[in-house]
């Protein structure tokens, strides 16, 4: 599998659903009285990847790397500040999500679904199940009336719910049904493309796998395509073909998962996988892991050349002073943002037992 | 020679909440002993009891929760006689001594754990007076001290800051600092690296490893992760429904677990190595509601080697398949003693 280069101009491939490029996030901060800009918080600082369909692109890195106002940037809760997010539409065209109207948003909301981490903030708790997850219906003329309730039902079939319950509210399901309500109302009005943000996180460990399992099959069944935004590596490990890992708004590599957990291409992808707890207790004490100093950087106040070279330890003063770009390694698939990234050894996922 | 005494003991607790709706048995008959300068981790999903378990040692059972029988006994110092913290007045002077002195929490919300009015240096040096009896300017060198064992960066100059000018892994290690502050005995570490990331979860219990080689003491930890599991524990107890299913040293459960809930749950967990895209193991169905538990045993309706006739008439009692470990499953039971209850039961 080749991955296309970040910078390759914006034709899109036939396969390719969506193509970013460049985009940027900043948010102003202004000044309490004068309303005059201080400075800019860069949240999202350029990231540039693609999407192939049918595929599972996972975004991973810590909290405050940018990957949820990515997420957001994309689905356009936020409109990006820079940057041009190329989507395939479904009847062949190509759109610029961060520029596109809000009539021309319309349809492509149906097209392009989310599933947010937190099921009880997510569903409205004044509203019955039937309504959640057929409101996209109604909405867009899709299905009325008993037609409606058949498609509901169906959808809640596919998701391993009770259609008979559709008639209740939120509150009358458990953590792990409510996540599946999310998916349904997700996938009601037939999309092609679904971003999962931290969507397993809120769920206990037999529900997680059940999940994870019905999302694979949905993927299988109906060819779906989803950007998988987590924190939790070996999950993303377990569902995703390709991941992204950003740090303080920019991503730093961009690798299949075999080349990414077998041999990284970035020191911090090497510290984030040897941070993963092991459940083999025969590991533990093995000092395996490589510590790192500080706290993630303000995005406020980033760091001079590599943002993370205050908390590498391979740092030199070229790090220091220049950015590296992201560009292919040796390793196929594999592209990372570090001027080291051929000449050092990064250890890769360890195996338990 | 007798074995050194626990540092705390657990016996037969049962803990209701009673609410409108009728009573929940939050923990049904949990016993457990947390060895001395060892760390025992408490594995659960939600609505397991492994808080409750945690807030009873601490005599703090939020209401309208309230033990119903059983006692938890605490060891001051190995070579005396216990004291029985729940027979004691939660808002008692030796209870107020233990709690917070001897006995002390660090809870998952670092935030919420911590006053957002009040400086680092106020709140430490509130906890440090009230427990060592030190003037304060020695209680704020000892603040100074503990913050700076923890690995926080200037420490004497961050006393005068509050809570939200530190970060989420910085504020986690101060409420470490105030918990080891009046060298406990024991730490009882709720959830505490759940709302952490990766990296800084990973420092975190190299940080409580540290500590506890340092300065001996015991920790019970609690979590639902059972890789965290995996790299502190020495020995584990699986709870399931307020009952404690499976309990032994952490190699032992890991390699060899007895009963299916535990087994089911190391299956479940998504490998870092390996084969994957594949299925994943799971566990059918889900916890099922407090109000409507199940009979006999609590876990028969998702178990694998469900027996028909037997699982869900008889409630199981604890048994050890081997000499270290303790398993509440009908399927390592003696089958003379299932029939005969069988044949006792209408």
């Amino acid at each position: 599998m080749t991955v296309p280069s970040p910078l390759a101009p914006a034709t899109m491939g036939p396969n390719t659903l969506m193509q970013v490029q460049d985009l940027k996030m900043h948010f102003a901060v202004k000044a309490n009285f004068s309303r005059r800009i201080v400075r800019q918080v860069k949240a999202v600082d350029g990231i540039s990847f693609s999407i192939e369909k049918g595929e599972t692109l996972g975004l991973v890195g810590e909290s405050g790397c940018g990957k949820s106002t990515a997420t957001r940037a994309i689905l356009r809760v936020i409109k990006p500040t820079g940057g041009r997010v190329d989507y395939a539409t479904p009847e062949g065209g190509v759109v610029d999500l961060a520029t596109l109207s809000e009539t021309g948003l319309k349809p492509i909301y149906r097209d392009m679904r989310a599933v947010f981490q937190d099921p009880q903030a997510s569903l409205n708790p004044r509203m019955r199940v039937i309504d959640i997850i057929g409101e996209v219906l109604r909405v867009n003329g899709i299905a009325t009336g008993s037609e409606l309730e058949d498609r509901v039902a169906e959808l809640m079939r596919k998701v391993g719910l009770r259609p008979e319950n559709m008639w209740r509210y939120p509150h009358a399901f458990s953590g792990g049904e409510r996540q599946r309500v999310s998916i349904a109302r997700a996938l009601a009005p037939n999309p092609r493309f679904v971003i999962a943000d931290e969507a397993l996180s809120a769920l206990d460990v037999s529900v997680q796998a059940q999940t994870i399992n019905l999302l694979q099959d949905l993927q299988a069944e109906m060819g779906l395509t989803y950007l998988f935004v987590s924190h939790d590596l070996s999950v993303v490990r377990h569902i995703c073909t390709r991941v992204a890992v950003m740090y303080v708004g920019r991503v730093v590599e961009l690798a299949t998962v075999d080349a990414l957990y077998n041999k990284p291409g970035h020191p911090y992808t090497e510290a984030l996988l040897s941070a993963v707890p092991v459940a083999d207790p025969t590991l533990k004490g093995k000092s395996r892991r490589i510590r790192l100093p500080g706290d993630v950087a303000d995005p406020a106040n980033v760091p001079s050349g590599c943002a993370f070279h205050p908390r590498c330890r391979f740092a030199t003063d070229l790090c220091k002073s220049t950015r590296p770009e992201l560009k292919p390694t040796q390793v196929d698939g594999q592209l990372a943002a570090c001027h080291y990234a051929d000449t050092l050894d990064l250890r890769g996922a360890i195996a338990a037992h | 020679m007798a074995a050194p005494p626990p540092v705390l003991s657990i016996e037969d607790l049962n803990v209701q909440f009673f609410t409108d709706d009728g009573g929940i048995k939050a923990l049904d008959g949990v016993s457990l002993t947390i060895p001395q300068g060892k760390t025992l981790c408490i594995v659960g999903e939600s609505g397991s009891g492994k808080s409750i378990t945690g807030r009873s040692i601490l005599n703090q059972i939020p209401r309208p929760g309230r033990r119903v029988s059983g006692r938890i006994r605490y060891w001051r110092k190995p070579d005396e006689a216990p004291v029985e913290i729940s027979a004691l007045d939660p808002k008692s002077r030796e209870m107020r001594a233990i709690r917070g002195g001897e006995i002390s929490l660090i809870s998952q919300e670092p935030m919420a754990a911590l006053s957002p009015v009040h400086t680092i240096g106020n709140q430490m040096r509130e906890a440090i007076q009230q427990h060592l009896k030190l003037d304060r300017k020695a209680a704020d060198a000892h603040a100074v001290e503990m913050l700076a064992k923890v690995g926080i960066p200037r420490p004497a100059d961050r006393l005068s800051n509050y809570a939200f000018e530190f970060s989420g892994g910085m504020r986690q290690r101060i409420c470490i600092a105030l918990a080891l502050a009046c060298s406990p005995r024991l730490l009882i570490a709720d959830e505490p690296t759940t709302a952490l990331d990766v990296t800084t979860q990973a420092n975190i219990i190299d940080l409580l490893l540290e500590l506890q080689a340092e300065l001996g003491i015991s920790i019970m930890f609690i979590t639902h992760d059972l890789g965290v599991v995996a790299e502190i524990a020495d020995e584990i107890a699986v709870m399931y429904l307020g009952r404690i299913v499976e309990q032994g040293s952490s190699v032992s459960v890991f390699q060899d677990p007895k009963h299916p809930y535990t087994r089911a749950l190391i299956r479940s967990i998504p490998s870092m190595t390996g084969e994957r895209g594949s299925r994943l193991d799971t566990i059918r169905g889900m916890v099922p509601s407090p109000f409507n538990r199940p009979s006999g045993c609590t876990f028969n309706p998702r178990c694998d080697d469900f027996m028909p006739g037997v699982c869900d008439r008889l409630e199981p009692w604890a048994d050890n398949p081997t000499p270290d470990r303790v398993v509440r499953c009908l399927r390592y039971s003696d089958s003379t003693k299932i029939e005969q209850l069988l044949g006792a039961q209408p």
